[in-house]
């Protein structure tokens, strides 16, 4: 079986998070970059079944610029066997819609049992790749899921919705992504680390892949404004004067935090 | 630094992160031993750092091992300071050891499931190591053991005890190294000592009793053990370095942020002029403690001639800068520094002892001056 883990490296959390007013782009000197912890739960389950089925491969699929390459090593550190990294200048700013072609053309050329991602990067947001690849790659695809269950020819697991949580499953191949009430990735140890350097990592453009990132014939979205987060202001203070619980309730209810 | 080492650095980092700075407090406090979490460094490959991969070693070099334990130091000073011996422990079997031995004690030694004890320093023998007296008598394919090693870190938890004892003539060619394993009838601990620091790791007496151990425990040949003793002692002593420069860095940052942040007279105190100059004066010291350490370290993965007197400047002035570092945070905090809440006072009481073991800074001195009279 061969499980593709899709990863991405993202500016850290704990950093400021910029875009540059200019391109629209992530600022990525702003802050460190890391391979995004979604990312690493998505892996965790893949390496979690390799560990306790036979004949499981992981392969690492990533799309980001050349300087992403020890952050997707890191992954072949955690124990992935291999690693396709899809760098090129051309897709730096791709939308979803380009991002998922250039994606599925890589898993296509790959090969796959199953395709897990995470169900949101920290810096998009976008969620919905995993269905947009489900769609171009025509398999099944199950989002969210809080939990995973893989056999040798199906998928299953929970996805969990605002009211309720759902049993879902789909016959191989078939596209999944994870929430992170997955576990913690393990940490790669150092014999990880220096075996990572020998495993296979190929590097492709848009081109080995037969995407034309240009190609005006396909529905691409625009950026029409960008504008710099506004400074954060001074926060509301309440005062308890014996109120104080029934003003934080009001105070979150009226901000849709509740 | 090469990608792979930033790898390495980071993974420790992490560990250190996740699994030593959160506790570190509470570990002083409580005068608690971490075993579970030193069998989490060992499967991350943190026992056997520079030892050979056949038997569960890292395989890495000293220049990649000063570099880790400094990281982990930012975590826990007393923690790394105890992975750093147990590490030497693992290193001299695995280096002088035979094939046998090595099987025998350093698959558990590199997992970390097998804690290592260093045992040389005894009640009457510090400095003057050649002097010790714990006397180990051959009987028929036994040796047999009797006297008592001082200062002895993971005693009383380690399975392993790596024991210079006298089995020939008086002085340092008398001295060979034995290993002795928990649970040797004869083998006993004193109380675990009340220290300034380093509390999160147990030190006690080790206490030999005709302790028999057959003569196939010996490391290399009769006689050796002073030379093995102080060969261990080189990377120890970068290794014990490397942690008083973690210890220092984790301090400098913390005061960084303080002078950032606290006002006095209406303004931050980091725009005082004498307070810019000792941040100033704190990391030039550490740059240069540590560019001496790495120096050092490359010595001994090289095999340089001049490696002993390397190691021991290194140890001296890296030991040195980084207590008055610590010292200095301490003060830059003003009261705050003084309470356990901030762990500036934790660090400067682990990095006290660092002057004073794995060869005292005098020590030090003296190797070095004595290096550089006979050279000339």
């Amino acid at each position: 079986m061969k499980i593709i883990v899709l990863v991405k490296e993202v500016p850290d959390t704990y950093g400021e998070r910029k875009l540059d007013l200019e391109t629209g782009l992530a600022d990525r000197a702003a802050s460190e970059s890391v391979l995004d912890e979604i990312s690493e739960r998505a892996l965790e389950v893949a390496l979690a079944h390799a560990g306790s089925a036979d004949g499981v491969e992981v392969v690492l699929l990533s799309m980001a610029p050349e300087s992403a390459a020890a952050t997707i090593r890191k992954g072949l550190a955690m124990g992935a066997a291999s690693a396709v990294h899809i760098a090129d200048p051309a897709l730096a700013g791709a939308d979803l819609g380009l991002t998922a072609r250039t994606l599925a053309a890589a898993i296509r050329r790959t090969g796959f049992d199953l395709v897990i991602t995470g169900n949101l990067s920290t810096d998009g947001s976008g969620g919905v790749l995993a269905a947009m690849l489900a769609e171009l790659l025509e398999v099944p695809n199950a989002t969210a899921l809080s939990s995973v269950e893989i056999t040798a020819d199906s998928v299953s697991g929970t996805r969990s919705t605002d009211d309720r949580a759902m049993r879902v499953s789909a016959p191989l191949p078939a596209v999944i992504s994870i929430t992170e009430a997955l576990p913690d990735a393990r940490l790669p140890n150092f014999k990880g680390i220096m075996a990572a350097k020998k495993k296979p990592f190929e590097t492709l453009t848009a081109a080995d892949l037969g995407i034309e990132p240009q190609d005006l014939s396909v529905a691409s979205s625009i950026m029409t404004a960008i504008a710099e987060k506004p400074p954060r202001t001074a926060g509301v203070k309440i005062t308890d004067e014996g109120d104080g619980g029934t003003k934080i309730a009001e105070f979150l209810i009226e901000n849709r935090l509740a | 630094m090469t990608e792979e080492r930033e790898a390495l650095i980071a993974a420790v980092r992490e560990f250190a992160d996740a699994e030593l700075a959160p506790n570190a407090a509470r570990w002083d406090a409580e005068k608690h031993f971490p075993t579970d979490t030193l069998r989490r460094a060992g499967a991350l490959g943190l026992g056997g750092v520079y030892v050979r991969e056949d038997f569960g070693g890292s395989g890495l070099t000293r220049s990649d091992a000063v570099a880790m334990f400094e990281e982990l130091a930012k975590g826990d000073t007393a923690i790394a300071a105890y992975i750093s011996i147990h590490n030497m422990v693992a290193w001299m079997i695995d280096t002088f050891g035979d094939d046998v031995q090595r099987e025998r004690w350093v698959p558990g030694l590199t997992e970390m499931t097998d804690l290592g004890s260093y045992c040389l320093t005894e009640p009457g023998a510090g400095s003057d190591a050649a002097a010790i007296t714990t006397s180990a008598s051959r009987d028929g394919d036994d040796y047999v053991i009797n006297g008592v090693k001082q200062f002895v870190s993971g005693a009383g938890s380690s399975a392993v005890y790596v024991v210079m004892a006298r089995t020939g003539e008086p002085g340092a060619k008398g001295i060979s190294a034995i290993v002795v394993p928990d649970g040797t009838p004869g083998l006993s601990f004193g109380r675990n000592e009340q220290k300034m620091g380093w509390n999160a790791q147990p030190t006690r007496q080790v206490v030999f009793e005709d302790v028999r151990v057959p003569t196939t425990n010996r490391l290399g040949a009769e006689g050796d053990g002073f030379g093995i003793a102080m060969r261990g002692l080189n990377g120890g002593r970068l290794n014990i370095a490397a942690c008083s420069l973690g210890g220092a860095q984790w301090a400098l940052e913390r005061a960084l942020g303080y002078v950032r942040e606290r006002e006095t007279f209406g303004a931050p105190l980091a725009t005082n002029q004498s307070i810019m100059f000792t941040l100033a004066d704190m990391e030039t010291e550490l740059q240069a403690a540590r560019a001496l350490l790495e120096r050092a370290a490359a010595k001994l993965d090289e095999g340089a001639s001049d490696v002993v007197p390397a190691c021991a400047m290194a140890k001296r002035f890296a030991t040195d800068a980084a207590f008055n570092v610590a010292n200095t945070a301490l003060q830059l905090h003003g009261g705050y520094g003084y309470l356990h809440e901030y762990g500036i006072e934790r660090v400067v009481r682990d990095l006290r002892v660092h002057q004073i073991l794995e060869g005292t800074n005098e020590i030090m001195r003296l190797i070095v001056g004595r290096d550089l009279v006979n050279r000339l």
